[in-house]
């Protein structure tokens, strides 16, 4: 690990909470598994096996006032934002007490409450959207940061150039975190991009950027500070690659053709959570009985969320069309 | 389809394959077309269409693409407008929207602009439609969009025989052929020829006769409307379902000549319906067949609002077998 890296404010329960918070992701994402074989959860479900320490990372440097713009891969970051975990669940049940009503599903996790804009599913689509958050922090003056996280599959769509180029020349206080998994769906960074430093292409444009361990929680929390700091101080972009690697297929229906089982072996022992726990354990700042404690406290917190997602209530069909314009009767957020 | 009558020689196949089937025959016919797209080839394609392609006619004619909708489809006019054949595959028609400038201001009116010295002979697949909760940024019905632009055919196979057929014959064009293909279709399995090859992209077909009212469809509604038709005849209400398989041109004969017949028309379509391609079938018909109408004209589209993700809501929303049906009924005051 490199625990050292931007020497952090390291406190023993600031670590444990790091774990705390990776395992919690692991584990409701591998319960999300479990629902999906039995059809609770339906539609495409991609899962962050292997990249929890991105999202943990980045998002607990954000303030509350700080905003979010995620992906389809997207639970995690719910989760770390601060959503509560039974809305999650109940949205990816499509019932109407999930936090997007049900009518979003796992692409769509929306929570007006914690600044968290979605769940986008068009790849490349929340860069802008993302860009335009800053663009009324810039015009309103405020000290807010906007995170937008994407996929290295993003980097070759055109809203990506897009939006740095807009970022940067309008200085605009967003943080871009490229998620680099090394794959999208099936396409090899290699096989999909001329130059492969994405960070360097951010460079291009101006715009300060630093590429980091993603699967090493205590770095990228170090390289967020530096960063979220950045933007909070300059009212200037800042992009942060996190090389990290997706362990599962890319959605419940990928046979993973494109990549052999070794490889994706070769990456197991480099995973986030293991890593990080094998690293409190030798430096004994975890107690075995601490371990298992956080463990069941989150198992529970998972029981109850999936127990809430069943007993939730479907949406009655006469309210079809409703949400479809601002609705009087609905708060809308803002 | 024109089907001979009884034809011995058949193959148990699906949509899917009977689309790769077409796309390995045009691959193997005429070396200028390549196959280009997101996943196309190491994947397999996202709906597995490709599936196996890559080994057979390697990286340079199944060309995996970054993901750069507009970049490759603009590439694929560029290749086309230089004597290549491409056949560009778009995921869905949800991110073809990346594509679309490229689709109207380049594929579309090049001919046009510049004094008909350039022709651009490219074909466009994509999946669309909705039906496997994927919710709002992945379900939508947009190819009557794309019947509203001039300058391209707009093609929906919704049998194995098109799906097999329509891609060799769109690639004879000398302009943009776009082949939309509905997503729960791909999975449907029936018989097919041996020997089917290319059929016509210009007519639409009369899938059951019937004298009682037409019912105007195509795409994945086409089964269902033909599931309503069957369950109206049992009411002794005879439907006659056509297909219209390609929605840009229209085939306005064979739709007047079966509406002056049954003088009721009901028409099924998965676009929303303000604006929609059901607009302009029912527009058309008051137009040519006004005076031979006993009813006014009924529409079943989706309504009006983004797609959700809930199984009972997304059904909802879409055109189905009740609504058909009532619809029917409604046009022959039995409401
Ligand atoms: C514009 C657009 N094109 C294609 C897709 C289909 N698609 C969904 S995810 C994906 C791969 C994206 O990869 P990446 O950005 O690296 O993110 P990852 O899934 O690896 O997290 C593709 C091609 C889409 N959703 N949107």
């Amino acid at each position: 690990m490199t625990l050292t890296a931007g020497k952090p404010h390291l406190s023993r329960e600031h670590m444990l909470d790091l774990l705390r918070q990776m395992i919690r992701i692991r584990r409701f994402e591998n319960k999300c598994a479990e629902l999906y074989t039995q059809e609770k959860i339906r539609g495409f479900l991609h899962l962050y096996d292997g990249e929890e320490a991105v999202a943990v990372g980045v998002i607990t440097v954000l303030e509350k006032r700080d905003r979010v713009v995620a992906t389809y891969r997207e639970h995690g970051h719910a989760l770390v934002r601060g959503v509560p975990m039974k809305a999650v669940m109940a949205e990816m049940y499509g019932k109407q007490e999930g936090c997007s009503r049900g009518r979003g599903g796992s692409m769509h996790l929306f929570n007006a409450a914690t600044n968290f804009y979605g769940g986008n599913a068009i790849v490349g689509g929340g860069l802008p959207v993302a860009t335009g958050l800053a663009l009324a922090s810039r015009m309103q003056g405020d000290d807010i940061v906007t995170a937008c996280f994407f996929g290295e599959g993003a980097v070759a769509e055109g809203e990506f150039h897009e939006s740095l180029n807009l970022a940067a020349l309008w200085q605009l206080p967003v943080l871009f975190v490229c998620e680099n998994n090394s794959y999208a769906m099936g396409t090899a960074l290699a096989l999909s991009e001329s130059e492969t430093d994405i960070q360097h292409k951010a460079a291009c444009y101006r715009v300060a950027s630093e590429a980091v361990d993603g699967m090493d929680v205590v770095a990228v929390e170090a390289a967020a500070r530096r960063a979220i700091q950045a933007v909070r101080d300059s009212r200037k972009p800042y992009f942060l690659e996190c090389r990290t690697y997706r362990l599962r297929p890319h959605s419940m229906f990928d046979p993973q053709l494109y990549r052999d089982k070794a490889e994706v072996e070769s990456w197991r022992p480099r995973e986030p959570i293991a890593r990080f726990q094998g690293w409190l354990e030798t430096n004994r700042m975890i107690h075995p009985d601490e371990l298992s404690r956080m463990v069941s406290e989150i198992d529970a917190e998972i029981a109850e969320a999936v127990n809430f997602a069943e007993t939730a209530s479907w949406e009655p069909v006469e309210q079809l069309c409703r949400f479809v314009h601002a609705d009087s009767t609905v708060p809308t957020g803002q | 389809m024109q089907q001979a009558a009884a034809r011995t020689d058949t193959v148990e196949t699906t949509y899917r394959e009977a689309v790769r089937a077409a796309l390995r025959d045009a691959l193997g016919r005429d070396n200028r077309v390549f196959l280009m797209g997101e996943d196309v080839g190491r994947y397999g394609g996202c709906y597995a269409v490709s599936h196996g392609l890559l080994a057979e006619f390697g990286p340079e004619r199944i060309r995996d693409t970054p993901l750069s909708e507009s970049g490759f489809t603009g590439a694929g006019i560029g290749a086309a407008m230089a004597g290549m054949r491409p056949i560009v595959e778009l995921m869905t028609v949800n991110f073809s929207l990346l594509a679309l400038d490229q689709i109207l201001n380049n594929a579309a009116t090049i001919r046009h602009m510049s004094g008909n010295q350039f022709g651009v002979p490219l074909v466009i697949r994509m999946a669309t439609g909705a039906g496997r909760q994927l919710a709002a940024q992945h379900s939508h019905s947009l190819e009557g969009w794309y019947a509203h632009i001039p300058g391209i055919k707009v093609l929906t196979p919704a049998t194995l025989e098109d799906a097999r057929g329509m891609l060799w014959t769109a690639l004879q064009e000398p302009d943009p052929v776009l082949i939309f293909e509905n997503v729960m279709l791909y999975n449907m399995s029936g018989n097919l020829a041996c020997d089917a090859g290319a059929v016509d992209i210009d007519k639409a077909a009369v899938r059951r006769k019937g004298r009682d009212i037409s019912l105007i469809t195509y795409g994945g509604s086409l089964w269902k409307t033909l599931e309503a038709a069957s369950v109206l005849a049992t009411e002794g209400i005879e439907a006659e379902v056509i297909d219209l398989r390609s929605l840009r041109p229209l085939d306005d004969a064979t739709i007047m000549t079966s509406v002056t017949r049954t003088r009721r028309a009901v028409i099924v379509d998965e676009g929303w319906r303000s604006g929609s391609l059901a607009a302009e079938i029912g527009m058309r018909i008051v137009e040519q067949a006004f005076w031979s109408l006993d009813a006014p004209i009924g529409r079943v589209c989706s309504e009006e609002v983004p797609i959700p993700y809930p199984r009972h809501l997304e059904m909802a929303a879409l055109p189905q077998l009740p609504k058909i049906v009532a619809a029917a009924k409604t046009a022959l005051g039995q409401a």
